[in-house]
């Protein structure tokens, strides 16, 4: 991750993770996870549903940061984010 | 049977964390792709959560239209009201048990159109109540039919040639009739608008929120602005946050720049309150002061 500064408490900080859960046949395709993803973790698939809408795939899951904007700005109720459990992870200076 | 395929299928292992709110054997939900009601009912869920206010004492009231489905997919106590309803019955339940919490979530058509009288005189009365009102500039479930609030030169299938009506100006409306409370947020701004929802729900008195909503499938089909992400994207680039802006300069032109945030703060004493103070000066010691019917004998 880069900083524009480095922060003084570098060492202590830990940057929380997220695991993203996509319940694929209830998405609608409506792309909003994509387009607003701030880390672009999120790219709509080749697939298609049981609806027959393209629904997202997990691109880069190591970026995620457990924002949840994603699970809040679904109107389908189909994406979450969990917090990965602590695998004592220090950020790289 | 999607859902339950997949589940026998074990796919599902973990539960949406917002399933303790919703009926969930009801979703998938009727709502089309890329509209903006499900993110409100999601920011509401989660001003719920942040608010700490139980589940029993909160009900919800919609009236008709594409957001009087919300009522349906909340698990509180509901209900679906007639057309244009929807805080008269509020009102009903606020006075037959002071102690609920009443959420009234239903469209711009239902709250503004059919029961703008009803919504005047509650804000008037400054009513304990929540009012989020779903604003997607037209009758969207009926047809896309002109509505109270649809901007000036917009196509409606009753304006095929663009509106010439002068729209309504909500946060205005609420604010010169009493409202305690007036913000306005898009569904883009999912955070603010779950904030502004929390703080309503710990505000006593008439507290109205307007929710600016993308409908694609009438509204921009319609006037030709693409998809609901392009309205989104639309958003993005023209909604201003102006806190404690003057109420009377927030009109909405068609495809023109939409000033957000929260207007009006202030107390009032709400009508249980202003009726116990009023019949207590009059009746004195003789008076027994009213808060549900529960209490005292």
């Amino acid at each position: 991750m880069k900083f524009w500064r480095k922060p003084l408490d570098l060492d202590q900080l830990e940057i929380p993770h997220g695991e993203i859960h996509i319940v694929k046949d209830r998405c609608k395709g409506c792309a909003f996870c994509v387009e607003y993803c701030p880390k672009d973790v999120l790219e709509l698939s080749d697939e298609f549903n049981i609806k027959g809408y393209h629904p997202p795939y997990v691109k880069n899951p190591d970026q995620c940061l457990f924002c949840r904007l994603c699970e809040t700005i679904c109107p389908e109720f189909a994406i979450w984010v969990t917090e990965k459990q602590k695998e004592v992870k220090k950020v790289e200076s | 049977m999607n859902e339950t395929l997949t589940k026998e299928m074990g796919v599902i292992e973990e539960k949406h964390p917002m399933e303790n709110i919703l009926r969930m054997d009801r979703i998938p939900h009727i709502w089309c792709p890329t509209c903006g009601i499900g993110i409100a009912v999601t920011s509401f869920a989660i001003a719920l959560e942040k608010s700490k206010i139980p589940l029993d004492q909160v009900c919800v009231v919609s009236g008709i239209g594409c957001s009087g489905r919300v009522a349906g997919y909340v698990k509180l106590d509901s209900f679906h009201s007639t057309h244009g309803r929807a805080i008269p019955f509020a009102t009903g339940l606020k006075l037959g048990n002071p102690k609920l919490k009443t959420v009234v979530f239903s469209g711009d058509g239902d709250i503004i159109g059919i029961g703008g009288n009803h919504f005047i005189h509650s804000a008037r009365r400054n009513m304990d109540m929540l009012v989020l009102c779903i604003n997607n500039f037209i009758y969207a479930m009926t047809g896309g039919q002109l509505a109270a609030t649809t901007p000036l030169t917009a196509n409606t299938s009753t304006s095929p040639y663009g509106n010439y009506e002068t729209p309504f100006n909500l946060p205005y409306l609420a604010d010169s009739c009493g409202a305690v409370y007036v913000a306005r947020w898009t569904v883009l701004h999912v955070r603010r608008l779950a904030n502004s929802i929390t703080e309503a729900l710990n505000k006593k008195g008439f507290s109205f929120i307007e929710i600016i909503c993308p409908c694609s499938t009438i509204y921009a089909r319609r006037n030709r602005l693409g998809s609901g992400l392009d309205l989104m994207k639309f958003y993005h680039d023209n909604s201003i946050i102006k806190h404690g802006a003057n109420t009377k300069e927030l009109d909405i032109g068609f495809q023109q720049k939409i000033i957000v945030g929260k207007f009006v703060d202030r107390e009032r004493p709400t009508f249980l309150e202003s009726l116990n103070d009023w019949n207590r000066k009059v009746f004195g010691d003789k008076f027994k002061e009213y808060g549900g019917p529960d209490d005292g004998d």
